[in-house]
């Protein structure tokens, strides 16, 4: 198996899938072309991630980064989500192949798509954010000609 | 022992017990070399030309026309460089398609490399090539059409005798890669007018390592392992007696029978179809409804990846093979589902089950059960199916 159990074990049973009605920030990153597409919903309060949930389309790897990178930042505070990286993602999961790496990478930007969002629907700025860098999210034209 | 479900009988398939009993004694006892004269040599000699003759019989060749090769992807290299490079001073044009098998594409970007020009023929939403375009393809340079007989990914049958006749009305050499059909199509290489004949032993319960090219009597071309003399001096190496061995009776057994075989095969993979349709929306076929191999089945699943169905499958016991990019290491997925016009998000959703002589009924319902049960579970979690399902956009 190229995956480690902890991979395996949040692919299987992973934490935190669905969506939140009353998300105080929601984002989306990725696309459907290359295979991967995370969107993660915060909900927070007085500057803490109260409760997050996460929709994968994706492969193994990617499904497990997102429900642990959810576990990871569940109830920490905004700053220290917003400091969480792709390093700790990979770390926490024991490992991925190098090619995986990527799934990491869109967790982590993942949630800073949904603190950016956050961030713009509440008023309340967060250091770190204005030079943030998403991947597209171009799939939905390539959806409609199937 | 936990149940295990084998469906990915494409990739390779168990060697057959009749098989490996053909094959054992030419690991110990009998392990003279076929090139020594002394009678060790001559028993493995005999079992090599034994071997030679099954072969031979099944493509309706004649047995100095069959050479033995360390698999279908050395017969596809020699085939295409041999012609290539042997008829370098003719012309330096050839023809093949899209949903080739890397084995082909690979070495024909190579030739490229070298000075050769190579037309890829489209292929259209079953994955057929259009004989017209063939045809208009043709330049006074054209020296090879290789063009596989059989999809190995979305099971496909190409119109084989057809091009057979436009390449002989044109005087071009014709290759095709057969490595899917064999064992499951009767092919008679004369009356197809077929010059050049790839099949390997792995896909039809016999060895891997070990297989085939047929080369029409007469058809020059160069050789790719220089070396001794064997194999009438066109391959060279010590012969894999064993596996040739493995290879002549497997491809016997898989012409024994056959028709009644492939009812049973294609009963089962139109269960399998008819199962995964009646259960689940948002699924695409891909290949051709009838001109497909016996055993292939292929859908991609709309709003979910497919290295995600295979971990979900392998949980259950089941294996199982997808063209996704994330199951190749690479960054697109299949090119075959791409030339046959899927976009990207739905080529990655791509589940081959691939069925064999092994499988059974109850094998069949259990898989649809699972696979149905495990698309649920993904889509539920995919924020693309909750879109669809919601209509936000
Ligand atoms: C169509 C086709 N051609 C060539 C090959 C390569 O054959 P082998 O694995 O014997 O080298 C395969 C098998 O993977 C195949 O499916």
């Amino acid at each position: 198996m190229m995956y480690s159990e902890k991979v395996m074990e949040h692919f299987k049973n992973p934490r935190n899938v669905g969506e939140l009605e009353d998300a105080s920030g929601v984002g989306q990153v990725g696309n459907a072309k290359c295979g991967d597409i995370m969107k993660m919903f915060l909900k927070i309060e007085d500057g803490i991630i109260e409760d997050v949930k996460f929709q994968t389309f994706g492969c193994g790897s990617a499904i497990a980064s997102s429900s642990i990178a959810t576990e990871l930042i569940k109830g920490k505070t905004v700053d220290e989500a917003m400091s969480l990286t792709n390093r700790a993602v990979v770390e926490a999961l024991d490992g991925l192949p190098p090619v995986k790496v990527h799934c990491s990478v869109l967790a982590e930007q993942a949630i800073k798509a949904a603190l950016l969002d956050y961030s713009k629907k509440s008023g309340i700025k967060i250091e770190g954010l204005d030079d943030f860098d998403f991947e597209e999210d171009d799939h939905h034209g390539e959806l409609e000609n199937y | 022992m936990r149940k295990y479900i084998y469906m990915d009988n494409a990739a390779t398939t168990k060697v057959r017990k009749e098989v490996l009993d053909e094959m054992l004694p030419y690991f110990s006892d009998n392990y003279g070399n076929p090139s020594s004269i002394y009678e060790l040599g001559s028993t493995s000699r005999v079992a090599v030309e034994k071997a030679r003759e099954q072969v031979a019989k099944v493509l309706n060749a004649e047995k100095n026309e069959i050479f033995f090769t360390a698999g279908g992807s050395e017969s596809d290299n020699w085939a295409i460089k041999g012609v290539a490079l042997r008829n370098k001073e003719k012309g330096n044009h050839i023809i093949t398609s899209k949903i080739e098998h890397h084995a082909v594409l690979h070495t024909c970007q190579y030739l490229e490399k070298h000075g050769f020009e190579v037309t890829y023929l489209d292929v259209d939403e079953y994955g057929l090539i259009d004989l017209e375009e063939l045809k208009a393809a043709i330049t006074d340079n054209t020296i090879l059409i290789t063009i596989m007989y059989a999809n190995n990914e979305i099971g496909t049958i190409q119109p084989i005798e057809e091009i057979g006749k436009i390449a002989k009305e044109n005087n071009i050499i014709f290759h095709t890669d057969a490595v899917q059909a064999i064992g499951s199509i009767k092919i008679d290489v004369k009356a197809m007018n077929i010059d050049l004949l790839s099949l390997s032993a792995h896909k039809i319960y016999g060895p891997k390592g070990v297989g085939a090219l047929y080369i029409k009597k007469g058809l020059r071309l160069d050789n790719l392992i220089e070396g001794g003399a064997q194999e009438r001096n066109r391959r060279a190496g010590t012969e894999n007696v064993q596996g040739i061995v493995g290879l002549g009776k497997a491809i016997e057994l898989a012409y024994e029978n056959l028709d009644e075989k492939n009812e049973k095969i294609i009963y089962l993979r139109d269960r399998l179809m008819n199962k995964i349709e009646e259960n689940l929306d948002y699924i695409r076929l891909n290949g051709h409804r009838t001109k497909r191999l016996p055993g292939n089945v292929n859908y991609s699943f709309e709003f979910i990846e497919g290295e995600s169905i295979l971990l979900s499958l392998d949980m259950e016991g089941i294996a199982a093979s997808s063209g996704s990019a994330c199951t190749s290491g690479s960054l697109d997925p299949s090119h075959v589902l791409l030339a046959i016009g899927l976009p990207h998000g739905i080529a990655h959703g791509s589940l081959r089950l691939s069925l064999g002589i092994y499988n059974t009924e109850e094998e069949v319902d259990y898989v649809v059960g699972k696979l149905v049960e495990i698309v649920d579970r993904l889509r539920n979690m995919s924020p693309l199916f909750n879109e669809r399902k919601t209509g936000v956009k």
